[in-house]
């Protein structure tokens, strides 16, 4: 187990160099002069060769490269063109309100995911499967934010009963529309995925011999069949998570949550590059993160698969 | 094939289809208003006889916008999975065929584009380009290319060595013959299917870009700018963001039933056997998800 461990940590680091170079090199490749961008209308000639010394930007891009990596392995991001604040305290200020979010949503939609589809696949009649494939067909169809839009005209607009947007200090009341929204297609995915899951699982050989040694029910569904019909719920948990972590840009957006993925937008918008640069790197390092825990995660279900070694 | 493939499911979602093509194709012809036009002693109308989706702010008429925004966004989204798929094929081609280096350098380059969350890599894209329609392909192209090599590789992968390729290996065929002729043939059914799920997931990505003013700009109507631009009506006009989302999430939807019927018919496999091999075995046969546009 610690060698597939192990074996796992150390294809990432690979990746993780390739994250942050393909973040550099986008962040280059702008037509635009970030600092003509941040001076504005008014600038002379001294003020902007002042400004280009200080960002090292009259550096050639090699040189800027190796000092950017350096400065990234130090966990130095650099600070805010329009702030002036260092993005490293921006992002550690963000990053409690977009995890409370994300851990929130992650936990409706699995825990009503599988409820639901568990008892669609236990639904003697044929048509409970299909309404709920249906259903959850819809769910990962919507768009997120309009979604959310319905949601807030729905309970904050027309019925009163919730806050349309706003952080509220993280209160429930402020928290539940949002969650709900950001939660609603991996529910779906999930709610999909158990009942296959579950139907494929009930099949499969090895829970007949649980059946045929005389396990109880109950037995062969909690060891045999959920663990089997978990691994494909974990995947989803896994991206899914590791994607709400780096920042719901439209869900925060449309709820004025303020959050990473807001930090993002409002960055963009002012042309903030050091912000954008810093808080997209963080948000892939720690998808990249997630999904090797998720990795990892299948060995432990599944102990075929650890001592296969894992594959790619 | 053919019977399985029509499900009730996959023939709605081709008659949906039908319906919104037509729609979106005709709507120049048959409609009495532009979606340019404005008329500001008719603005922010409820839905009526005379508009039926009603009008916005500048009293242009919501239902010819939302049909051309439609236009739009089913080219944008078709370009943007043909730049994919021809991505792809190539790189997946050169990796699966050729293998070693070019192999390992392909596939570490899809890892780190898997890297990054989807809608995250193309907001950063979209950020430093100057904004416009080929642009936006380019950028929704170039995220979806590491799905279709791994699909593409994993496939010749698995052809590479049957007797048929060797035998005209033997007979005397060129790389290029072997891979157009031989090779390539066999890999087409998952990437219709990979094709037609990632469309849905693409005009999804090109309304969040647009919600977001990330992409199609204004004037020119899109349906992500649409709901966008209707939010601050959404008390007294809620028709504005209305009808943009419902036609776009039933476009979606339609992309994802039809996709999802053929996936069923070209793959025999269970779906928990094909999302297995996809993660495990990682040849990107996983089905494509919005998930992760959020």
């Amino acid at each position: 187990m610690i060698r597939f461990v192990a074996r796992r940590i150390l294809t990432i680091a690979p990746i993780l160099f390739g994250v942050v170079t393909v973040t550099f090199l986008v962040m280059q490749v702008l037509p635009g002069d970030p600092v003509l961008a941040l001076v504005g209308e008014r600038y002379d000639e001294a003020t902007l060769a002042r400004l280009r010394t200080e960002l090292g930007l009259d550096k050639p891009l090699a040189v800027r490269y190796l000092d950017y990596l350096g400065r990234v392995a130090r966990l130095d991001l650099g600070r805010s063109f329009v702030t002036g604040r260092p993005v490293a305290e921006s992002i550690a200020e963000r990053f409690p309100r977009t995890a409370l979010l994300a851990g929130s949503a992650m936990l409706i939609a699995v825990v009503f995911g599988v409820l639901a589809g568990g008892l669609a696949s236990r639904g003697r009649h044929p048509w409970t499967g299909r309404l709920l494939m249906g259903i959850t067909l819809v769910g990962v169809s919507i768009p997120v934010f309009w979604l959310g839009l319905l949601l807030i005209h729905l309970f904050a607009l027309r019925l009163g009963l919730l806050p349309p947007s706003g952080y509220g200090g993280g209160s429930l009341r402020y928290l539940i529309l949002p969650a709900v929204t950001l939660s609603f297609a991996s529910m779906a995915s999930i709610a999909r995925v158990t009942r296959s899951g579950f139907l494929d699982a009930a099949g499969e050989d090895f829970v007949r011999t649980a059946r045929a040694k005389g396990l109880g029910d109950g037995t062969v569904l909690g060891k045999h069949v959920l663990r089997n019909a978990l691994i494909p719920v974990v995947t989803i948990v896994g991206t899914d998570f590791g994607s709400y972590l780096g920042g719901s840009v439209l869900t925060e957006s449309i709820f004025g949550w303020p959050g990473l993925g807001r930090l993002i937008v409002q960055s963009i918008l002012r042309r903030d590059f050091p912000v954008i640069q810093g808080a997209v790197l963080f948000t892939a390092a720690l998808f990249v993160i997630v999904n090797l825990a998720v990795d990892i995660s299948y060995g432990i279900i599944d102990p075929r698969i650890r001592s296969a070694g894992g594959g790619g | 094939m053919r019977a399985r493939a029509a499900g009730p499911g996959t023939a709605a979602g081709l008659a949906g289809l039908a319906v919104i093509a037509a729609a979106v194709l005709l709507a120049g012809a048959v409609l009495p208003h532009g979606p340019l036009e404005m008329d500001l002693s008719r603005s922010l109308q409820p839905p009526s006889g005379a508009h039926l989706f009603g009008t916005d702010a500048f009293g242009r008429d919501v239902l010819a916008r939302v049909l051309h925004g439609g236009r739009v966004s089913l080219a944008v989204g078709l370009v943007a999975r043909s730049i994919a798929l021809l991505l792809g094929l190539a790189a997946g081609t050169a990796a699966g065929y050729f293998g070693g280096r070019t192999d390992a350098l392909v596939m570490r380059l899809a890892d780190v584009t898997f890297a990054f969350p989807t809608l995250l890599l193309l907001i950063a894209i979209m950020a430093v380009v100057t904004p416009g329609l080929w642009a936006l392909c380019a950028a929704l192209g170039a995220v979806g290319w590491a799905a279709m090599a791994r699909l593409v590789r994993g496939q010749i992968l698995a052809v590479r060595e049957r007797e048929y390729v060797q035998a005209a290996r033997a007979a005397g065929a060129g790389h290029l013959r072997l891979i157009a002729r031989y090779i390539l043939p066999q890999c087409l059914s998952p990437l219709i299917v990979v094709f037609t799920l990632g469309l849905g997931m693409t005009i999804m990505a090109e309304a969040s870009l647009s919600f977001l003013g990330l992409g199609v700009q204004p004037p020119a109507p899109s349906w992500g700018g649409m709901i966008a631009a209707g939010i601050p009506f959404m008390r007294t006009a809620p028709w504005l963001t209305l009808f943009p989302g419902l036609v776009l999430t039933a476009t979606i939807l339609a992309f994802n039933l039809v996709g999802d019927g053929l996936r069923d018919a070209l793959d025999p496999r269970s779906p928990l056997a094909r999302r297995r091999a996809g993660r495990v075995a990682g040849d990107g046969a996983a089905p494509a998800r919005a998930g992760g546009v959020r």
